[in-house]
């Protein structure tokens, strides 16, 4: 049913992604398209694989951002510019339009965690719900033609067959810089909502009103490169010992 | 917005259907004429013809019954429900006017109605989605309604010139639709470039606050499903200049022609003259409304691009 549930639901299982930590080595791309092409739904197809133009179904994808201070033209007119890497998967919106728009039912927000899934066995593949999504989450599967998604790792979360550490969204088990964390952000006291109020996590695009579950952790303030670097031998004020008698000698040559 | 064929087709036949069923429905055409015959014939071939078009698109159009379940919430559902129903009374009218030489009343209503509401709901699809700010104008449905009735009219000029109705009262119609279209077009096409973009990098990423945002490295080299579905440019100087070229061949032209094929069915009465000039007023219009369409999708950005610096 493509209605949201007209309740809050009463878990927001979803991700908080930290942009400060984040390296951009795209591990949680490849983890997310190994697990999701063996696991839910149709499998993620690639075309023209092994040629020129290669493309294929992906949940997650990493961007990498050049942020320019105000004011700058071009890097380093005003201050550093920094990179920033950033990973994009399905947001889990509370306020879903990809859902409302879905004329078979096949597109859901579940009413007990809030993932957002799509029923494959109902979706024809018209692509509204794509159009209506503005952060690019959903793709649809050039080979099966059904729209796929980031399920949230549904079939790892709740799956009491693998350890319980295993128990997370492949691309969070798999983030070897720990930038991704995946919890219940209904629950002011579990480690991911904490970590949004301490780091002030923020909503992408609010001014689309999706009211998104996701929420990213900005990168902390830097010290500029030019402030920290050390003038090299330019004096010798700090010396002792052998060090400073060596000074004195070689001043006096 | 890529361009796709089979849903620029979809939109301009079944809004031709519908603009015609819509003058039919009303009874502005005498039911015992052979043109007025032809003219169901051609609305519900038009109005069926695009809905199979707009299947095309689909990854898996044998489940495409499936749509109709959702009318509650999702405008493409309820096009597809009002499309079914108005199907019935204009199949209704055009059995009693084929067979019976009668024009109903009630069930011509009915499928003008229906048929028009469905026009709406096809418009809201694209008016309703908050990622194209181009499309989420309130002139949106306007824009699809005036041009399926300015399509409808100028090919029921065709059918009045053929003896079907009062060349001059389809006639008129077909110019003031056509003007009208045109008018609430380009109020549409200015007002949507003059927007202040909704989302920018910035918001998109939220790293407004530490500076400008610009792409630095897309996730992938290639091109991939939104980039190709969401990313579709068109340059600036050729888009204004194709704007013109629909102008002049679905506005000028055919209003002109529509003119012309009025004057020689008045003056002549029914004969090739009036009916050459209807026909190219038709396909004219038709290329026009095909380039408008086209220009529809090409012309409007996708918020997602935001994050792929388009």
């Amino acid at each position: 049913m493509t209605s949201l549930p007209s309740l809050p639901t009463p878990k927001k299982l979803g991700l908080v992604i930290d942009l400060d930590v984040c390296v951009g080595c795209h591990a949680c791309v490849i983890s997310c398209k190994e697990w999701n092409t063996g696991g839910y739904g149709a499998a993620l197809s690639d075309q023209d694989p092994y040629g020129a133009d290669v493309s294929g179904t992906f949940l997650n994808r990493i961007h990498s951002f050049e942020v320019l201070p105000e004011g700058a033209e071009k890097i380093g007119e005003t201050g550093d510019a920094r990179i920033v890497h950033f990973p994009k998967s399905c947001l889990h919106c509370e306020d879903a339009p990809c859902v409302t728009v879905c004329p078979t039912g096949a597109s859901y927000k579940r009413s007990d965690d809030g993932i957002v899934l799509v029923d494959e066995d109902m979706c024809i593949g018209c692509g509204l719900c794509a159009w209506a999504c503005p952060y690019g989450a959903r793709e649809m599967d050039l080979a099966a033609g059904v729209m796929k998604k980031c399920t949230l790792c549904v079939d790892r979360i709740y799956n009491e067959t693998i350890a319980e550490i295993d128990r997370v969204p492949s691309c969070v088990r798999t983030c070897p810089a720990n930038a991704r964390h995946y919890g219940d952000l209904a629950d002011p006291q579990s480690h991911v909502s904490k970590m949004v109020a301490a780091r002030d996590g923020f909503d992408l695009m609010p001014e689309q009103g999706t009211k998104p579950v996701n929420k990213y952790l900005p990168p902390r303030a830097r010290t500029a490169l030019a402030e920290s670097a050390i003038p090299l031998a330019e004096n010798s004020a700090g010396a002792s010992g052998f060090f400073a008698w060596l000074d004195g000698m070689l001043e006096r040559i | 917005m890529h361009p796709a064929l089979s849903i620029i087709v979809f939109t301009t036949l079944s809004g031709m259907g519908y603009g015609l069923a819509a003058l039919l429905g009303l009874g502005l055409f005498d039911p015992a004429a052979l043109a007025t015959k032809i003219g169901y014939v051609l609305a519900l071939a038009l109005i069926a013809g695009g809905l199979v078009s707009s299947t095309l698109h689909l990854g898996n159009p044998q489940r495409a019954w499936r749509a109709l379940s959702q009318w509650r919430t999702s405008w493409l559902s309820r096009e597809g429900v009002l499309a079914i129903l108005a199907f019935i009374p204009l199949t209704i009218c055009a059995y009693a006017a084929i067979f019976h030489d009668r024009h109903l009343i009630l069930p011509g209503l009915a499928a003008a109605g229906l048929g028009l509401v469905t026009v709406y709901c096809t418009a809201m699809i694209y008016g309703s989605l908050k990622t194209v700010q181009l499309w989420s104008q309130r002139l949106t449905p306007v824009t699809y309604l005036l041009f399926a009735l300015a399509s409808g009219a100028t090919l029921g000029t065709l059918l009045a010139v053929s003896g079907a109705a009062q060349p001059w009262l389809i006639a008129f119609l077909a110019v003031s639709f056509t003007v009208a279209a045109w008018l609430a077009k380009r109020r549409w096409r200015n007002d949507g470039k003059a927007l202040a973009p909704l989302s920018t990098p910035e918001t998109a990423t939220g790293l407004g606050s530490i500076g400008r945002v610009r792409l630095f490295e897309r996730p992938h080299i290639n091109d991939n499903y939104l980039t190709r579905e969401m990313g579709f440019q068109v340059a600036r100087k050729h888009a204004d200049k194709l704007f013109g070229i629909a102008i002049l061949l679905g506005g000028l032209i055919p209003a002109a022609l529509v003119v012309v094929a009025a004057l020689a069915a008045g003056a002549m009465g029914p004969g090739l003259t009036a009916f050459l000039a209807a026909f190219l007023a038709v396909l004219s219009h038709y290329a026009g409304v095909f380039v408008e369409r086209w220009l529809f999708f090409a012309e409007a950005r996708h918020a997602v691009m935001n994050y792929y610096g388009r």
